[in-house]
């Protein structure tokens, strides 16, 4: 094995320059998948990491049919206290659930007493809201972030509302809103902070304690809209949803369908769509990687085969077994998938680290300001290195088998 | 017995109207330790014939036994496996591996073909150089070789392998006269001191005037079996 390394990699150095632009470009394609992949990937796990633990949650559960209708958040489709009662013995059975937030979800009117205008509510419990959202405080840019800011009688105020109505904390507003028999109630609050907007549905809600919220809403029963989850690992979200499906009881006239629904951010969210954009181009960026790979060895392996026939024919003639001129061919085409990959991580560590220290700021939808924090996922560049590695070999075992069929004398009589 | 036995050897290329007759029944024998040479004009079949016995090539009839096996009876790695056991081969381009060093020109068979474990590899590599001269050059290229020493380093990896039979195809052809002769001479005493018989294809006089027997080739038919010794192969030429 050493041997036909050794003949391998001095064949490699025998076409010095072809050799470097070969490895090159290999390096190249790698460095567009992994540098991409450090950026694009990064970018979209700060995204959702932004949304789910900002207001989104991990996973939310409703009562079945809420979502379809949850542009008009309608109350009557609220889960009842039986329901959440269910919800909880649910939870608290399944060990990999960190925390979980009911909330109330309602519209309706804010006013600062000169003018008034729409606001989506939610009521939460402070701590269970803040434990299962923990990047909620990060939003609040005026008032007291830690504070006593949601203790009853407050309000967070979303940001754009509160320029456009011009209010700021400590002021006094009133919200109005229609319960679900229709009666119309009316409540003062103290604005107890300003949240910054997020984009994506609920990035731009207000909070309030749940107790206002029922208070305001007249609830007699404790109903809750929808319970936010935080689980430990958030790898696992696909299963876990089914799991905890699987714990509620089906609908009377629709067997094998809960009457509640769990959904993972990715249904909750628009900017999944973006988040499997970003996927497919990753992807498309691999294939073009591997289509560099593919025809840049198999360029060079065509080559060296074709160059060096009668040296492939006394190499037969002395007694080289057919499988020996395989593997020196393949030899020579994986080391320069090796050299090329290695480079390529190499050159990309080194833009990743860059990056990283150039501290390249930007702003998306609603958000400015943030941080490009390019990251490298091991596993993945191990996975990419082993790609160029596989098609490496794919690219050298035609011109290689090509190489060890030759009939000696063929070969050697070659001009 | 005899290295090399061929009876009513055969072959032809291509079929109906373009088939040719290359090797018209022929039959001969070699012996060990011989030198040995297939002389005549271009296109008589002496290359030809000495890819059959270095068992390049099949044969398409008759019957030819190498170092006793009957070889044209085998399958295509058999004969892979045949010629890296017993047959060495000597080229009229040197044919030396131009990434490898003269060293490891001569170590090639042994780690490449056999599996020969490292320390005898390179006592025998040794060995061969010392007895061709090369000892003083054997980490060099085959870019930093002259012609001589080129069909030296080749000679030492024919040998390597100790086989039974060395084939050469116009050894000397690209050699001069001076470098000829040595080279001659040193095929001469290895065959002396190894027990190899040398076959050769040529048209070199001064390389026929070495050899033990001359095989004569005419369009595919051995003319006569000649002892160089008597000089009458002058007639033949």
């Amino acid at each position: 094995m050493w041997n036909t390394f050794r003949i391998a990699a001095r064949n490699l150095l025998r076409y010095k320059r072809r050799t470097f632009l070969t490895v090159g470009l290999i390096a190249l394609g790698t460095v567009f998948v992994l540098v991409f992949m450090a950026v694009a990937g990064s970018f979209k796990d700060m995204m959702i990491r932004q949304m789910t633990d900002s207001f989104i949650g991990h996973l939310q559960i409703h009562r079945r049919g809420y979502l379809a209708a949850i542009d008009n958040l309608p109350l009557h489709m609220n889960m009842n206290a039986k329901q959440m009662g269910m919800v909880e013995k649910a939870l608290a059975e399944i060990p990999e659930i960190e925390s979980y937030s009911p909330r109330i979800k309602f519209g309706g009117a804010f006013s600062n007493f000169e003018q008034t205008t729409n606001i989506r509510v939610n009521g939460v419990i402070p701590e269970k809201e803040f434990a299962t959202c923990p990047l909620l405080p990060g939003r609040i840019t005026e008032g007291d972030k830690y504070g006593r800011l949601l203790e009853r009688g407050k309000i967070l105020v979303p940001e754009l509302l509160a320029k456009g109505l011009g209010v700021k904390p400590g002021d006094t507003v009133v919200l109005v809103a229609t319960n679900k028999d229709g009666s119309v109630n009316g409540k003062t609050f103290l604005v107890g902070g300003v949240l910054e907007s997020a984009t994506g549905p609920g990035g731009r809600d207000g909070y309030i304690h749940m107790e206002d919220a029922r208070e305001l809403l007249r609830m007699g029963d404790p109903e809750v809209s929808e319970v936010a989850i935080r689980v430990r690992d958030f790898s696992m979200l696909d299963r876990l949803a089914q799991d905890i499906e699987a714990k509620f009881p089906s609908m009377p006239n629709m067997p094998g369908k809960s009457m509640l629904e769990v959904s993972t951010w990715e249904k909750l969210s628009p900017f999944s769509s973006i988040a499997r954009m970003i996927d497919a181009l990753a992807l498309f960026i691999r294939v073009i990687l591997v289509a560099i790979v593919l025809v840049s060895i198999m360029n060079v392996m065509v080559m060296a085969v074709y160059e060096r026939i009668r040296e492939i024919g006394t190499m037969a003639a002395m007694g080289t077994l057919p499988g020996k001129i395989l593997s020196l061919f393949i030899t020579e085409g994986l080391l320069i998938g090796i050299l090329g990959g290695l480079a390529g991580w190499l050159l990309s560590g080194i833009i990743v680290v860059a990056l990283r220290l150039a501290q390249i700021r930007f702003s998306f939808g609603r958000q400015e300001n943030l941080l490009l924090v390019p990251s490298w996922d091991f596993l993945q560049w191990c996975a990419i290195f082993l790609v160029v590695m596989v098609v490496a070999v794919l690219a050298s075992l035609q011109p290689a088998w090509k190489a060890s069929r030759m009939e000696p004398i063929d070969a050697l009589g070659h001009v | 017995m005899g290295v090399v036995r061929a009876q009513d050897l055969v072959k032809t290329y291509g079929e109906g109207d373009a088939r040719v007759e290359a090797i018209k029944g022929v039959d001969f024998t070699i012996q060990e330790a011989e030198f040995v040479a297939f002389a005549g004009p271009s296109g008589s079949g002496k290359t030809t014939l000495l890819n059959l016995v270095g068992c390049l090539d099949r044969p398409t009839g008759g019957k030819l036994l190498v170092a006793g096996q009957d070889v044209s009876r085998l399958s295509w790695r058999q004969r892979a496996r045949f010629r890296g056991e017993n047959i060495g081969f000597v080229f009229q381009n040197f044919n030396l591996i131009a990434v490898l060093t003269a060293f490891e020109n001569v170590e090639y068979p042994l780690c490449m073909v056999k599996s020969v474990p490292p320390e005898r590899r390179r006592q025998k590599v040794l060995e061969l150089l010392e007895a061709v001269g090369m000892m003083e050059h054997k980490d060099r290229r085959p870019d930093q070789l002259s012609g001589g020493q080129k069909q030296r380093v080749a000679i030492a990896r024919a040998l390597v392998t100790e086989p039974k039979l060395v084939l050469a195809d116009e050894p000397t052809a690209n050699l001069d006269k001076e470098t000829s002769r040595t080279i001659i001479g040193l095929m001469k005493r290895l065959k002396e001191s190894t027990g190899t018989a040398f076959v050769f294809s040529t048209h070199d006089t001064r390389l026929l005037g070495e050899v033990d027997r001359i095989f004569t080739l005419e369009d595919g038919r051995l003319n006569g079996k000649i002892n160089s010794q008597g000089g009458e192969h002058v007639e033949h030429l």
